[in-house]
């Protein structure tokens, strides 16, 4: 038994502690936010937050995970309520096959935590391990800028960095 | 998540069913306004006698089954298309919602399921708009006129003066009918007829709308959207093991120890295809590691060289077709320029690795997919597993982004193999980052050879062209199509490679120009033989054409000494190409004769793709590194004509995206392999574009043509983007990079230095 805290509730989880957060995410919780996308660290596609900060959530063992504070997508907010940076992608139409966009979200999420109004070229920068295939890139950014301070830029530039 | 097929709605119960409106086709091939001359959907051939009927019955006139109004007002959509992350569903809501007076919401869409659409095909080609959505247009409107005709029964009053309105009839004394009660009793199973009254244009409000896409909340906030989130119960968890290369045989494997692993359930083997079943999905991975590394394969030398492709390519035996030519008497040229482009092999790399569910219960197999065809998947498992074709169901459920034939059927296949090896189970299976990469069909290597002369006037006077190609599609129905089925101890072959017949054609797709040149002559040299497996990727030949032509046209124009965007325009006579052209132009400050900075450039391209979908024309600019060879994407301008555009942020989405990804494809993508091993297995080895490397803005400009037939979109831009990007590089630096992806190790091997 492995005791994890995730979105705020601690939960009681019965897989080897060597077991890949993402597996236990989706198949013992049931949560459907972080995807599979390489197993290896190099797309984003499995992104979380443990203790406020980005994380490969398919590298990371859940028995080093004890205690830390684990945040999904469905941390944020719900398909009915949204959060406030989930309604910008959902504003900024900010995904095509969509299945990045909740590690996208979560990325997005640890930068905007600490640095509110972040440039577009810290954007770029803190966005980098994530990868989008369909090319929704631009309105990604956009929706990330729209849920910042910086927001009152966002509508006039979209499509644009 | 919700399972698609429950309840068991299937189309024989909906048609059967009480009180059900239905609308079945037999309409002659002038009903439809918006029907315009196009094969079908690409499905390998061309039918033996095409149909004179328009959208999708081209490929199955006996559908039947489109819309369906219940007594209880419930409205249910049918496409036999799916939703590919390209929208398609909020786009076919959006007209059924105009044509019926409804809101979106009140709209149930069932997308591709044997047992419940339609046969559309392959959802494929940037078809589902003019096949799928077409019909709906039409049905949707004629199932509106009769429901004014059966209120104007029940009150008396002459059809034209009732109006449709939020799912009710509307009388000019104020009262109303339902929908639902005006079908309540009705035994309808009414064949549309050859006339739609559709709705005016100056009537719409849903129609023309950038209205926002109904699957979206979920993918933003983890609700069930994918395949890959399917939970039913008892699911248990498949892993295959794959060969270290392609066609490598299973010499031997010591299975023991990983069948007594935690959770595992079964080793399943079948001549070389290996597969292992566990209750969980880590325990699936891990059992499925362990029996790789116990495991002795062959080591067949099977691959090419790659430093030698487009030498192997050359050299193998080709079908010569002659698809287009045009003669005029010969003119004096003062100009001629040769020159040979090359594509390698590239993947689609969808950032969610195939998956697939399946369930053989009572001899009867269920199959959740992403695959893009329903039907011919169908036929091809149930050829695999000698089971009747109706003793297998394929539903589509979303998985990640597609961009042609990739690893879904064979996913599938694999799931319906892991299925029957544990019957009564659900069983999942994803393939891991390596199995995708390594095995995949490719987007095929590409040679062409353009011959261009030009006059003392700088107008082209005589144009040749030549592609050599694999096919472009190695999709099922053939059972031999799917990797595992080809892996079996009564192994079937794949059937042999075809060439997609013009005029929407494979390797030879948008090989013709658009221009009006006096003299040309275009050739296909059609190679059978595959060095690495290949199939359809986003675009198909059209990636490679257009940028070996729109890169000639710009050799030309310079031999000329004329402005890029003046030499096409001078040469195209087609208007609404024009347009597009002149809107790209003006909207990215395109001027003749604009001074740059040393080592920035732009480039111009324009095709209509397939010389049948939507025109785009695409202008960019860069900056290129000369130390390096380097590309900085800087801004890129696209103007689309989709023909009546139905959602113009769906038409944005697709074309800004598929600008991004053909930079990507153009710029760093190629699988790289050697006779033993193809070595592209995950991100690192096969790098994409990352944020970093975004241009700063992009822009699309649409020309709504309100009225006119939907163009297929969703390919448009991948040769023109490819095309503007070399031509910015060549006139940034002077060096004509001919070989895609133009990385910065060609480039700055022309720079030289």
């Amino acid at each position: 038994m492995v005791e994890l805290k995730v979105n705020g509730a601690v939960r009681q989880v019965d897989a080897a502690p060597e077991t890949p957060l993402l597996y236990v995410l989706r198949e013992d919780l049931q949560l459907n936010g972080a995807k599979f996308g390489c197993g290896l660290g190099q797309c984003g596609a499995c992104t979380v937050a443990i203790d406020g900060a980005p994380a490969f959530s398919c590298l990371l063992p859940v028995g080093l995970l004890a205690g830390r504070e684990i945040t999904t997508v469905e941390g944020l907010g719900s398909p009915d309520k949204p959060g406030p940076l989930q309604q910008a992608f959902i504003d900024e139409q900010a995904a095509q096959c969509g299945y990045c966009i909740a590690g996208m979200v979560m990325r997005a999420h640890t930068l905007l935590a600490r640095n509110p109004s972040p440039t577009d070229d810290e954007i770029l920068e803190h966005m980098s391990p994530n990868l989008c295939r369909c090319g929704a890139h631009m309105r990604i950014v956009a929706a990330i800028r729209r849920a910042s301070s910086r927001k009152e830029a966002s509508r006039s530039q979209r499509g644009a960095l | 998540m919700t399972l698609p097929d429950c309840p068991a709605l299937t189309r024989r119960a909906a048609l059967a069913g009480a009180g059900a409106l239905v609308v079945s086709f037999s309409l002659a091939r002038s009903a439809f306004a918006q029907d315009q001359v196009q094969p079908p959907q690409n499905i390998g051939r061309e039918p033996k006698s095409p149909a004179p009927l328009p959208g999708s019955l081209k490929v199955d006139p006996n559908l039947d089954a489109w819309i369906r109004i219940g007594s209880d007002d419930s409205i249910t959509l049918f496409t036999g298309k799916a939703e590919l992350g390209q929208g398609i569903k909020t786009a076919l809501l959006q007209i059924a919602a105009e044509q019926l007076d409804v809101d979106m919401g009140r709209i149930t869409l069932v997308t591709a399921d044997t047992a419940r659409t339609v046969n559309e095909g392959f959802t494929a080609g940037s078809h589902s708009m003019q096949d799928s959505g077409t019909a709906i247009l039409h049905a949707s409107a004629q199932v509106r006129e009769m429901l004014l005709q059966l209120a104007s029964a029940r009150f008396a009053v002459a059809a034209q003066d009732l109006k449709a309105q939020d799912g009710k009839v509307v009388a000019p004394d104020g009262q109303s009918v339902r929908y639902g009660e005006l079908v309540v009793g009705s035994e309808l199973h009414i064949p549309a007829t050859p006339n739609s009254r559709l709705k005016p244009l100056d009537q719409r409000r849903i129609m023309g709308k950038p209205v926002r896409r109904v699957d979206i909340p979920n993918k933003v906030a983890g609700g069930p959207a994918y395949v890959q989130d399917l939970r039913l119960p008892g699911m248990v968890h498949g892993r295959v093991v794959r060969p270290p290369s392609p066609g490598a045989k299973l010499e031997a494997v010591d299975a023991g120890a990983v069948e007594r692993m935690p959770g595992v359930l079964k080793v399943a083997r079948d001549g070389d295809w290996l597969a292992v079943i566990a209750e969980k999905e880590w325990q699936a991975v891990t059992a499925m590691r362990a029996l790789a590394a116990a495991t002795r394969w062959s080591q067949p030398t099977a691959l090419p060289e790659k430093t030698r492709i487009f030498e192997t390519l050359a050299g193998l035996k080709a079908d010569t077709t002659t698809i287009n030519q045009k003669q005029a008497p010969p003119a004096a040229a003062v100009h001629t320029i040769e020159a040979e482009y090359r594509r390698n092999y590239q993947l689609h790399g969808s950032i969610g690795p195939s998956c697939a569910v399946a369930q053989m219960q009572d001899g009867a197999l269920t199959l959740w997919t992403h695959a893009q065809g329903m039907f011919p998947l169908r036929k091809a498992v149930a050829e695999m597993l000698s089971l009747p074709e109706d003793k297998v169901r394929c539903i589509h459920v979303e998985g990640s982004g597609c961009y042609g034939h990739n690893g879904a059927d064979d996913a599938a296949a694999d799931a319906a193999l892991l299925a029957r090896a544990m019957p009564g189970r659900p069983v999942r299976i994803q393939y891991m980052r390596e199995d995708e990469h390594r095995f995949e069909p490719y987007g095929p290597v590409m040679t062409s050879r353009g011959a261009v002369a030009l006059d003392g006037s700088g107008r082209i006077v005589d144009w040749r062209y030549e592609v050599r190609s694999n096919t472009h599609s190695t999709r099922p129905p053939g059972a031999g199509q799917l990797l595992s089925a080809q892996m079996l101890e009564k192994a079937f072959q794949p059937g042999p490679p075809q060439p997609l017949p013009q005029p929407e054609g494979g390797g030879d797709r948008n090989a013709i120009p658009l221009y009006d040149f006096p003299s040309q002559s275009i050739v296909h040299h059609f190679v059978p033989e595959m060095p690495l497996r290949v199939s359809a990727m986003r675009g198909l030949g059209a990636y490679h054409n257009v940028f070996a032509i729109e890169s000639l046209m710009d050799e030309a124009a310079a031999a000329a000494r004329e402005d890029p965007v003046a030499f096409r325009l001078k040469h195209l006579k087609d208007a609404r190409g024009r347009d597009v052209v002149q809107k790209a132009a003006e909207a990215f400050g395109w001027s003749a004769n604009a001074t740059r900075e040393s080592g920035r450039g732009r480039g111009f391209a324009f095709a209509r793709y397939k010389n049948l979908g939507a025109y785009a024309a695409v202008a960019m600019e860069v900056s290129v590194d000369r130390e390096t060879g380097g590309v900085r994407l800087l801004r890129a301008v696209a103007a689309v004509d989709s023909g009546e555009a139905v959602n113009p942020d769906g038409i944005r989405n697709q074309i800004e995206g598929g600008i991004i990804q053909s930079a990507s494809w153009s710029l760093y993508e190629e699988v790289q392999y050697e006779p033993r091993r193809i070595l592209s297995r995950d991100w690192s080895t096969y790098p994409i574009l990352r944020f970093p490397a975004l241009p700063r803005r992009v822009e699309v400009h649409i020309i709504d043509r309100p009225g006119q037939p939907f163009l297929g979109t969703g390919e448009a831009t991948q040769g023109p983007a490819a095309a503007a990007i070399g031509n910015a590089i060549a006139d940034a630096v002077g060096v004509r990079c001919r070989e895609l992806p133009m990385t910065a190790a060609r480039i700055k091997g022309l720079i030289g230095g």
